[in-house]
């Protein structure tokens, strides 16, 4: 009883001496921070992340401040964000194009052909580790939704064709679908572009033609048609430059697949050569 | 033993880092550039000496008077707490940058095995209050060096072309243990 006694108030005492001790030092050592560290980070989104290439929301507000990050780097919170990010830091936003996600396959159950079963857990990653999965083209959208599991935002779901489907406006190119799809089938372009070529397979048209009825079967056709040059053939595949394509949709009228998609609703633009 | 004695064997012949293997997180942690190294080790003997120091106190003045020697961890324990937020503090005031570079292994100080073993070494080689500052002062040095060793040829390593399995942490952990062999001669000398 007497030990339990002497513990305590020893213990006790101990202990308080040095929160007095520290209770002095953090008064003298009190550090001002950059009030607009804290501002920044309220107008941020907030989830952490990373998609700026910082550790956090907090770590990029005080790059910001420290004139590390761009203003309008946080790419979940597009142009609002920046613009209110850059009234903080009393300079102008030079305004950042909104990204989303493209899907870059169009083979869904209809179109693309299953070489076998497979039954094992439903997630990309481990279908693709699996011997390729059970889609007979090895490129495709394997079709268990592994970039909708890692969707934040609610951006994705899988239609009835098994292929992941992107609402633009939820959509905030985080990139977390981008990182989840084993196929690197996912990609962040410019909101305004409106032409996308939906195929990955690197095969060669007589192949592609056995496994999948919308791929690129590297007929060339929309590199001949294009009239700012903007797709170019690689590796048997029909490949976009975004920074050229004005989505005058020349190449989706010849594309014989039906590969080249135009999303409704986009309008045409204005590109300046680039040589 | 005398006091040059002590220095020697806690800095060199059985260095806390090298050789009796304590604090091997923040050695492995905090070695990639000699800037930070040194700080750290600075910070770390700071906190040796201090808390030795302190520790020494409540065990010859509170612990043992009292009967309370199944309290030594636990007190020992709040007193290097205490010095580690005080550096972190005064880190934080006088030099942001080096807070920034030793990130999460300042507070992990607290948590150091070294301080602790070095705190309850000193009480069982029942040295006397000059030994043990001395002694600690012997490892934090010695703890700075192990360190600086370690971060030296790490940064000499960012430019060499190591085998791509055994980058980063791998080659690391190869360099700790030649390190530590080397510092194995040192045997015998005291």
């Amino acid at each position: 009883m007497n030990t339990t006694i002497i513990s305590l108030v020893s213990m006790g005492s101990l202990a308080a001496l040095f929160a007095l001790g520290l209770a002095v030092a953090s008064k003298k050592f009190a550090v001002e921070t950059d009030p607009r560290v804290e501002e920044i980070e309220g107008v941020l989104p907030g989830v952490n992340c990373g998609a700026c290439g910082f550790a956090g929301c907090s770590a990029f507000a005080e790059g910001v401040a420290t004139g590390k990050a761009p203003v309008n780097g946080c790419p979940v919170g597009g142009a609002t964000v920046a613009k209110m990010v850059a009234s903080i830091m009393g300079v102008e936003s030079d305004g950042l194009k909104r990204r989303v996600a493209q899907v870059l396959c169009k083979g869904g159950h209809a179109e693309a052909k299953q070489r076998g079963d497979y039954d094992g857990p439903k997630d990309c990653r481990i279908a693709h580790a699996t011997q390729g999965g059970d889609k007979a083209c090895s490129y495709g959208c394997l079709g268990y939704g592994s970039c909708v599991a890692a969707c934040q935002f609610d951006a994705m779901y899988m239609d009835e064709n098994g292929l992941p489907v992107v609402i633009e406006d939820n959509c905030t190119a985080c990139g977390k679908c981008v990182d989840a799809c084993p196929r690197d089938i996912i990609m962040l372009v410019d909101e305004e572009q409106g032409v996308h070529i939906r195929c990955r397979s690197l095969l060669t048209g007589r192949f592609v033609r056995q496994v999948c009825s919308v791929g690129c079967i590297a007929c060339q056709r929309c590199v001949k048609v294009c009239p700012t040059g903007a797709i170019y053939m690689e590796d048997n595949l029909a490949r976009i430059n975004y920074d050229k394509c004005t989505n005058c949709r020349e190449c989706v009228a010849v594309c014989p697949m039906n590969t080249i998609e135009w999303q409704e609703g986009k309008a045409l633009l204005e590109k300046v050569a680039v040589s | 033993m005398s006091l040059f004695t002590i220095l020697l064997s806690a800095l060199l012949v059985n260095n806390f880092v090298l050789v009796r293997f304590l604090g091997i997180c923040p050695f492995m942690g905090v070695s990639k550039q000699v800037d930070s190294a040194i700080g750290m080790g600075l910070a770390t003997t700071f906190v040796m000496v201090v808390a030795a120091a302190a520790t020494w106190l409540i065990q010859w003045f509170i612990l043992e008077p009292f009967g309370l020697p199944f309290l030594q961890n636990m007190s020992f324990i709040l007193v290097i707490a205490s010095m580690v937020q005080l550096v972190e503090m005064f880190l934080h005031k006088t030099s942001p940058g080096l807070y920034r570079a030793m990130g999460i292994f300042l507070p992990l100080i607290t948590t150091n095995c070294a301080i602790l073993g070095l705190a309850i070494m000193a009480v069982q080689n029942s040295y006397t209050f000059i030994e043990t500052v001395i002694f600690a002062l012997g490892g934090g040095l010695g703890f700075t060096l192990a360190l600086i060793l370690l971060a030296g040829i790490r940064e000499e390593l960012q430019l060499a072309d190591i085998p791509k399995p055994l980058r980063g942490a791998g080659i690391a952990f190869i360099l700790a243990g030649l390190l530590s062999l080397a510092f194995g001669g040192f045997a015998g000398l005291v």
